[in-house]
């Protein structure tokens, strides 16, 4: 007996310290970045629920980059290295995945992506301390768009508000004009969840303007039985129904509104609701559901033509080469392209080299990426163009409408514009009382360069 | 040879009632202090200070708080998360609408939480076990639920999402890292000597007489009522505590998905992990839950070579899984209990027995 507990605590006590040596060698070998080479992290989730976006994204973004190194031998010459850190979407773990990515090589981390609303709350104030531009492209904090409070912040293309405004001007379109709104009956079906209930007071203000009368319905989280709320419906029948979900709870809309036969052409969903993980498990039910997207899809772009050729032909492909061209995947790109476009900018103003955070958010400021230049890089009709200011950390991007046809999703409208005058004042007032709480005075006139 | 306990007399109560009664106890605390206090602060970097040992002092005192209720007392509690999301959202309140002071912030989120805990744990009596267990559940569900649908919790936000003011101690701006790991430190001392004195004394030696059998705990005259309240009172107080440090000290912003039900499963890992009824435990579970993932990922990351990635990201949750199977079948008792044999052990080398 004696003798087993002795053995036990052999064991244990050998085991403690030896795992710890190993991460401590591990720290001392990890990704090694030259003084020449611009280092970016990549903060991913390829476990945990949420594991097709994570890797999806984060994988057409490291594919980018490497569709640069390896057919024009890097940005501007300088080479793209890249190291990644498991977030698993745990906000804990994605504010350790930042602290200890940031100082790598010479002039620190110029971006992240967190790729989470959670992670990027949180990392507000410390990427503010640390002066490294977050880059929440479609996701995160809306009111962050004021870069006049949040300078560090950059909501890019466009933010939640913005879309649900787009998202009434596509339904304004297929009525027939902005007046035929009146009257009209929309149900906001989303998660009883901070992403959730983030769009309820701008349709509310956009229902008073337009005259149409919004219902709001809460799903409680993860959504997976929703066949109460769905009576609901059939008792409210509206005329759209707007698809706010995450996840799984964004697949099961679709089946119940088969089973009520309410229109899935009349399903509107947000963007995190429009990928091929969300639709293909309901089966003959999704088909003609429509939803928002901020990028093309599938392969059709000279860029992504070259991605397969350079990164996929060389076998050095991060996921599997099926996925190239899904709606995730190309997120990614969106992702690499605005980021790079950024460090070109940059480069144009402090030279050729690697470069830091402050530098990256002079240009991240200062973006603007032209039809042209977006034909140059092989992507027209996959990104809108965008130009960003001081002021503004949005850059006006617009959205698209998408529709599934039972294997892949067809693109069913023109660029949409938001209205942006009806965000602004909103993400004016919300900004400005987070510079109350924090104590921020709202900066006057752009940071100077360095 | 190492622990010697002979020659030590206590002379007086006084001294044979003190937390630390053998020397080498209370020099190897003392050394602690010194290192955590002195060492630490001057020679750790941002990266350490800030997303290791903050966030594991944070989650020691959240553990520490449920092992009170779980360890002690022998209450299950699913709903430790949601504890820490009031006291983050009371202390956010006081700062906000209140401008109080900081350190009472941080108690004051304590006592609601504690308030909030105790109208949770009235059906305890009645109940028991897995019974009591899904009632804190409920507790988790209907605190998220709070937060989300009425923006007055966190001043109007439309997010649900608290932004956490500066803060000031008697002129100390308390803003870098280093500041914060300070204050969380200073907090997490008082509260873990705190529960360690109260687990000694009558309230202590109540609740464990309650979780050995509460039966036999009413017949010698522990009223149940009382004491499984004050358990559930001092628990969330504590929980409270903890995540008001993690709004303020670690998050800077936050919504209430940081405190979703996943928390509390870990904050239940932490505890049996470490130890159920020690105050140790709760350090150790939490470094365990905590800080191991991230040592194991950081080593991974070390071996990551394009096309391997996404094995390796998966690794970590393999190895991590095999080490809490290999913990628990060498040490059913927890972590805690391993250093207490250790200690018998140190008491009698070089001899065996």
């Amino acid at each position: 007996m004696i003798r087993a507990l002795h053995m036990r605590l052999l064991y244990s006590l050998a085991l403690l310290p030896s795992a710890l040596l190993l991460a401590l060698a591990g720290s001392a070998v990890a990704v090694d970045v030259q003084d020449d080479e611009q280092f970016v992290p990549i903060l991913i989730y390829r476990t945990g629920p949420f594991a097709a976006g994570g890797s999806g994204i984060m994988g057409g973004f490291e594919d980018y980059m490497s569709l640069l190194n390896e057919r024009d031998g890097g940005l501007d010459g300088v080479k793209l290295v890249w190291e990644e850190c498991e977030t698993a979407y745990n906000t804990d773990r994605g504010i350790e995945c930042y602290e200890r990515l940031k100082n790598k090589g010479k002039y620190g981390a110029p971006v992240m992506h967190p790729l989470s609303t959670g992670i990027t709350y949180a990392l507000i104030e410390r990427a503010t301390r640390d002066k490294i531009p977050i880059v929440s492209l479609g996701y995160g904090r809306t009111d962050a768009t004021d870069g006049t409070v949040f300078p560090y912040i950059f909501p890019l293309i466009t933010n939640y508000w913005s879309q649900s405004t787009a998202k009434i001007r596509y339904i304004a379109s297929r009525e027939g004009g902005e007046d035929k709104l009146k009257g009209l009956k929309i149900v906001n079906l989303h998660l009883k969840h901070p992403y959730g209930i983030e769009t309820i007071p701008i349709l509310d203000v956009m229902a008073e303007k337009f005259g149409f009368e919004v219902t709001h319905l809460p799903v409680p989280w993860p959504g997976i039985d929703q066949k109460s709320l769905w009576l609901l419906i059939k008792r409210i029948k509206p005329d759209w129904v707007i698809n706010r979900n995450w996840g799984v709870s964004c697949t099961v809309p679709l089946r119940e509104a088969a089973r009520i036969g309410f229109s899935r052409e009349k399903i509107l969903g947000v963007w995190w609701c429009g990928s091929e993980e969300d639709v293909v498990p309901a089966g003959k039910a999704a088909i003609g559901y429509i939803s928002t997207n901020f990028h093309g899809v599938g392969r059709d772009f000279p860029v992504i033509q070259d991605i397969l050729e350079h990164v996929y032909g060389k076998m050095m492909g991060n996921i599997s080469s099926t996925r190239v061209g899904s709606v995730y995947y190309n997120r990614g790109i969106i992702f690499g392209i605005v980021t790079m476009e950024a460090m070109r900018l940059a480069h144009t103003k402090y030279g050729n080299r690697p470069i830091g955070g402050q530098e990256m958010q002079w240009a991240l400021e200062n973006l603007d990426i032209t039809e042209s230049r977006i034909e140059e890089i092989g992507a027209t009709g996959l990104i809108s163009p965008l130009k960003t200011s001081w002021r503004d950390h949005e850059g006006g991007g617009k959205v698209l409408i998408q529709q599934w046809n039972g294997t892949k999703w067809v693109r069913i409208s023109d660029w949409i514009e938001p209205y942006a005058d009806l965000v602004r004042d909103m993400i004016k007032k919300s900004a400005a009382k987070y510079a109350k709480d924090k104590g921020i005075t709202p900066r006057t006139k752009p940071e100077e360069g360095i | 040879m190492i622990f010697r306990e002979n020659g030590q007399y206590a002379a007086t109560y006084a001294k044979d009632m003190r937390i630390f009664r053998l020397r080498e106890d209370r020099v190897a605390v003392a050394v602690l202090l010194v290192v955590a206090f002195v060492v630490v602060p001057l020679v750790a970097n941002d990266y350490w200070l800030s997303s290791i040992f903050t966030l594991f002092l944070i989650f020691s005192l959240a553990a520490l708080g449920l092992n009170l209720l779980t360890g002690y007392c022998g209450q299950l509690s699913l709903g430790h998360a949601a504890f820490m999301a009031v006291g983050a959202y009371a202390a956010f309140n006081f700062a906000v609408r209140l401008e109080t002071p900081v350190l009472f912030n941080f108690i004051g989120a304590g006592l609601v939480t504690a308030a909030a805990g105790f109208v949770f744990a009235l059906p305890s009596l009645r109940i028991k076990g897995f019974y009591l267990a899904v009632t804190t559940l409920s507790a988790q569900f209907f605190i998220e639920w709070l937060f989300v649908s009425f923006s007055w919790f966190s001043a109007g936000s439309m997010m649900g999402a608290i932004d956490t003011p500066p803060m000031r101690i008697l002129g100390w701006a308390v803003e870098t890292p280093r500041d914060k790991y300070l204050l969380t430190l200073g907090v997490v001392t008082v509260l873990a000597l705190l529960a360690k004195n109260l687990t000694r004394g009558e309230i202590g030696r109540s609740w464990m007489a309650i979780r050995d059998l509460d039966v036999a705990a009413e017949i010698m005259g522990v009223r149940l009522f009382p004491y499984k309240l004050l358990a559930f009172a001092v628990s969330s107080f504590y929980a409270g505590v903890a995540g008001a440090l993690y709004a303020f000290c670690y998050l800077g912003s936050v919504e209430v998905t940081a405190f979703e039900l996943a928390l509390s499963f870990r904050l239940l890992g932490m505890v049996i992990i470490g130890g159920l009824g020690t105050i140790m435990g709760s350090f150790l579970g939490a470094g365990f839950i905590v800080l191991l993932p991230i040592f194991i990922s950081i080593t991974v990351a070390a071996f990551a070579t394009r096309g391997l990635t996404d094995f390796l990201s998966n690794l970590e949750l393999i190895v991590f899984g095999g080490l809490i199977i290999f913990f628990l079948i060498v040490e059913p008792y927890g972590l805690a209990r391993l250093w207490h044999t250790t200690k018998e052990k140190l008491r009698l080398w070089p001899f065996p027995y």
